[in-house]
């Protein structure tokens, strides 16, 4: 005698052509619904992280867009930030790639604490970023002591300063992102051109970085995107000077206070980057899920 | 040279377009043997000497780097700089030893065009088939001027179709070269068609060299019978009789040899019957049980238990005409005269 086990489940539904191809191709989806637990909690967070945004393109100041972004103290924030995150990046890239060949390449004692070390920018608050460069750098630091009595060099407060703040917490992402390739680059390429007669440098200059140029390009990206949007650190290293060390988000958290249409706009640009950084980056970061 | 538990103690004669080939089991240390001479794995104990030229010894220290070796490897999957146009891999090593741009564009040309690889100069290695790949890599080694070419299992990565086509051309360019080749391979076919010698590795000693068709005709051990596809039996032979020390017994054509020898027989002059045959010319004579059945394009081979066990080559029709299956009890004969006798060395 057999027995059967009643689940009280047994009901058959209805799948379409189209739901039965769905699931034949492993997307989970079709009929089987998606549990209210997990659904609702969903759609809260996808309209927290949308709706300030849309609130951003909503209250814009459409008609006087252009009048708004076009006024000198906007452009001359506008040009700083682009100037001073581009030189960021620069930086980021001359210091941070051979950094990251350092530390995928070689072995030495103190590694992993180099490694967490130039990392820790990645998760410090710039605020603080920003505390210890003028500590460091300012004109009473110890290195911005000698700096100024033997070269006569000020940093804070200059555009230089900005650079610097902007490096200090742009550049590990760069080093991170740099690093990672190499780690996953196949070294055999390398062990051939060392068969073929090239020093290292030559194999670093002429095998690995052409290899892991996109992944440098993508660190590159990130990095000025990165520079472009910081605050903590330049306000408290660089300050807030017009024309000199004002940055965009500087200026925006300055608009705010008695021209917001203009505070708006200038974040709507900020935006406007935001959103092509991330379709130039689209291949690292959005198809990381096997649908595409 | 000598690393982990893998020793080799060879001298190559140099001769120009020579062709030496190690051949092993997978595991056997032939990698490695490939890296230590390239440079890019140091040797632990022993040296490695081209030429006269130390470049490796572990006793002093001395090391020469792989970028400073007159070596060109080979690789197995060929690492073509896949940035490079093929015209640029060929002419990466000129490059680096220190010529211009241009002058060593124009000696990757050469090279290019020596192995027909003319039209193809512009393209980026993953418009490459697996051969056209293989003679760029070729070339890129051969474009370094090296006094010692390597192979790495120069085949194993072609499909079975483009793999022949390559094969006759390999040879040809091997030939063609000025300094002495040296491959590694696990598969004897490419070790018989492209070797003027043939090194057996195994376990990381050296079990047998001589020509591919001494190593082909008369294996020394079984590993490389298994290779060439041959029965192989250790025996002491006294006149015309060898007693296996497994059991049995071959009776072989007298040459008033004494003492331990091998016998190999090929698997195909075996002959197989379903009953005891009366009155055989053949003096080799036999029961066995089929334990096992395998087919090889127009034959089947027959792995059968008995004392001593063998593998037998017949046709699919006596497969069915015997019927044939494992656990089918037959009988085994073979003609004195097919039966090779030698000593460990091949003599």
């Amino acid at each position: 005698m057999t027995t059967q086990v009643s689940t009280g489940r047994r009901r058959p539904t209805r799948l379409t052509p189209q739901q039965r191809l769905q699931r034949a191709e492993g997307d989970p989806t079709g009929t089987r619904g998606v549990p209210a637990p997990m659904f609702v909690p969903a759609v809260i967070a996808v309209l927290f992280l949308v709706l300030p945004l849309v609130g951003l393109l909503v209250k814009a100041p459409w008609r006087h867009l252009f009048q708004v972004l076009a006024s000198q103290d906007v452009t001359d924030a506008l040009r700083l930030s682009l100037w001073t995150a581009s030189l960021a990046t620069v930086v980021s890239v001359v210091l941070g790639v051979p950094l990251a060949w350092l530390l995928a390449r070689t072995r030495f004692p103190g590694l992993a604490l180099v490694r967490a070390l130039v990392t820790l920018p990645l998760v410090l608050p710039p605020v603080v970023g920003g505390v210890a460069l003028l500590l460091a750098f300012g004109r009473e630091g110890f290195v911005g002591r000698y700096l100024d009595q033997w070269f006569g060099i000020t940093l804070p407060f200059s555009t230089a300063a900005v650079v610097l703040a902007e490096a200090f917490v742009a550049m590990p992402f760069l080093v991170v992102t740099v690093e990672g390739a190499l780690r996953s680059a196949d070294q055999g390429y390398d062990e051939a051109a060392a068969t073929l007669g090239a020093s290292r440098m030559t194999v670093f200059r002429r095998v690995t970085l052409p290899m892991i140029a996109p992944s440098l390009a993508a660190g590159a990206v990130l990095c000025w995107a990165r520079a472009l949007g910081e605050f903590g650190a330049t306000i408290v290293f660089a300050g807030n000077l017009p024309g000199v060390t004002q940055t965009m988000p500087l200026d925006v958290y300055l608009l705010l206070q008695n021209d917001l249409a203009a505070a708006i706009a200038v974040s709507l640009v900020l935006l406007l980057v935001s959103v092509v950084v991330l379709v130039a980056l689209r291949d690292r970061w959005l198809r990381s899920g096997p649908f595409r | 040279m000598r690393r982990g538990d893998f020793v080799l103690d060879v001298a190559f004669a140099a001769a120009p377009g020579a062709v030496l080939a190690v051949l092993g089991p997978n595991g056997a240390g032939k990698s490695t043997l490939l890296r230590a001479l390239a440079g890019l794995t140091p040797v632990t104990a022993g040296h490695v000497v081209l030429d006269d030229e130390v470049l490796d010894d572990a006793a002093s220290g001395l090391f020469v780097e792989p970028a400073d070796r007159p070596v060109g490897l080979v690789f197995q999957s060929y690492r073509l700089f896949p940035h490079l146009s093929v015209l640029d891999n060929v002419a990466f090593a000129p490059r680096s030893r220190g010529l211009r741009r241009a002058q060593s564009r124009a000696v990757a040309g050469r090279w290019v065009d020596a192995l027909g690889l003319g039209e193809l100069a512009d393209r980026r290695p993953a418009a490459l088939s697996g051969g056209q790949a293989q003679r760029v890599a070729l070339a890129r080694a051969l474009a370094g001027d090296p006094g010692l070419l390597l192979l790495d299992e120069p085949l194993s990565a072609l499909d079975a179709r483009t793999r022949l086509d390559v094969q006759a051309e390999l040879r040809r360019h091997l030939r063609e070269f000025d300094g002495p080749t040296l491959l590694v391979t696990h598969d004897p076919l490419e070790a018989l068609v492209l070797a003027d010698r043939l090194l057996v590795v195994e376990g990381g000693r050296v079990v047998q060299q001589g020509t591919p068709a001494e190593v082909a005709s008369r294996p020394a051990t079984d590993y490389v019978a298994r290779l060439v596809g041959l029965n192989l039996y250790e025996g002491r032979i006294d006149g015309d009789r060898v007693v296996l020390p497994g059991g049995g017994w071959f009776v072989v054509p007298d040459h008033g040899q004494h003492g331990e020898v091998l016998v190999a027989v090929r698997p195909s002059s075996v002959l197989v019957s379903t009953h005891r045959p009366e009155g055989a010319s053949a003096r080799n004579m036999w029961a066995g049980t089929v334990v096992g059945l395998s087919l090889l394009t127009d034959r089947v081979r027959l792995d059968v238990e008995g004392t001593p066990p063998a593998l037998v080559d017949v046709t699919p029709g006596s497969v069915a005409e015997l019927a044939l299956a494992p656990g089918r009890e037959i009988w085994l004969s073979v003609k004195a005269t097919e039966l090779d006798v030698y000593g460990r060395q091949g003599t």
